[in-house]
């Protein structure tokens, strides 16, 4: 791998670790749950580095939170996230990354075709991931997982929305990407 | 760095952290395996007990879950009203017990210790092609970063705010990721022009 990718991969997976220190926006009061930024990062990696940079650079990602580092939104770290309920979702994120950048590579980016890609590999592919890890640990079954991340679509779809806006900017300015 | 490891001298902290990782993967497994509400509650007690050997306070360990706290509750919840208290004490018993212990993983190791043992191990995988230096260098570059990212963050809003933009996610997000991919291509560029070889 060339220093170029090296370079990138380490600095998706910082963008995302800056992503958690925003704090998490709540909107529509209490009825939804608040949402952090740090997914638009996965979104980003993906849909701006391509498939392997960005499935890395998630990679690395979890591998600096998996050895202690409070990188995850509310300063969280360490081997515990893994064993909680939202486990399944971080283990996710590289795959969902990857998932984003082969599907750009295939699919092309008009802005259409953009956003679907992202939604795909940050929605479902993450969902896919997360909610049958969620229903095994809590022992919840399948549908009520579902339920209770029914609650933050409307919150992805607007990282989605965000994310589609940044890459094609970034596409204009950065044709060389 | 930022790290979140307490300083200690006990048996825990001298431990290597390639044993300790192996040690907690085993007893997360087991955990998953084990069916009963008595096993799970002595698990948890247990690991209470090698937070005192560790000499960290109980404090730290409820510190630990209190970020769960809400969906510990949901989950607790729900369990009661689909299947009665005894599998929702469980649940909620294992889930705390998982994530007790593979905190005190955390608490008792220095990230610098955990990322030699993670590029040593690394280097057991070069057959399969991964460079231990390559990845040492992704660790120490995406570590710098984060400091830096925040600084351009901080930049950029200032210039969009005497624009009126402050508000704008969108006027802030695209001038920051302009501008780190242009640092990011000036670094690869210094790092090439210093001979830079991950194969020495």
């Amino acid at each position: 791998m060339d220093t170029r990718s090296i370079v990138y991969i380490a600095l998706f997976a910082a963008l995302t670790a800056a992503l958690g220190l925003m704090p998490p926006i709540s909107f529509a009061g209490l009825a939804l749950p608040p949402i952090s930024a740090q997914s638009l990062g996965v979104m980003l990696a993906g849909a701006i580095a391509g498939a392997r940079r960005g499935g890395f650079a998630m990679l690395l990602f979890i591998a600096l939170v998996a050895i202690g580092l409070p990188l995850l939104s509310g300063g969280r770290g360490g081997f515990g996230v893994f064993a909680g309920a939202s486990g399944g979702f971080l283990v996710a994120w590289p795959i969902s990354a990857a998932v984003i950048g082969w599907l750009i590579g295939r699919r092309g980016t008009s802005p259409l075709r953009l956003a679907t890609s992202i939604a795909i590999g940050g929605i479902l592919v993450m969902y896919a991931i997360g909610i049958p890890w969620m229903a095994v640990v809590a022992k919840l079954p399948l549908s009520k997982a579902v339920m209770i991340m029914a609650a933050y679509v409307p919150g992805d779809l607007v990282k989605v929305a965000i994310a589609t806006i940044v890459t094609r900017g970034i596409r204009r300015a950065y044709p060389a990407l | 760095m930022l790290d979140l490891y307490r300083p200690g001298a006990s048996p825990l902290h001298r431990l290597s952290p390639g044993p300790k990782l192996l040690a907690m993967m085993l007893c997360g497994t087991a955990l998953f395996l084990v069916e009963s509400l008595p096993l799970v509650a002595a698990a948890l007690i247990l690991t209470l007990g090698l937070y005192r050997l560790a000499g960290l306070p109980l404090r730290l360990a409820a510190a630990q879950l209190r970020p769960l706290a809400v969906i510990l509750v949901i989950f607790f919840a729900l369990q009661y009203w689909l299947s009665g208290p005894l599998l929702a004490a469980f649940v909620v018993t294992r889930l705390a017990a998982l994530i007790l212990l593979a905190s005190l993983v955390t608490l008792t190791t220095r990230a610098s210790d955990m990322i030699d043992t993670i590029t040593a191990a690394l280097a057991l995988l070069r057959p399969l092609g991964v460079n231990p230096a390559k990845v040492g260098l992704a660790i120490s570059l995406a570590l710098r970063f984060i400091p830096v990212l925040g600084q351009i963050t901080a930049e950029v809003r200032e210039a969009q705010k005497t624009r009126g933009l402050e508000r704008s996610v969108i006027a802030t997000a695209l001038p920051v990721a302009i501008r780190t991919l242009k640092m990011a291509d000036d670094i690869s560029d210094a790092i090439e022009a210093r001979g830079y070889d991950p194969r020495a």
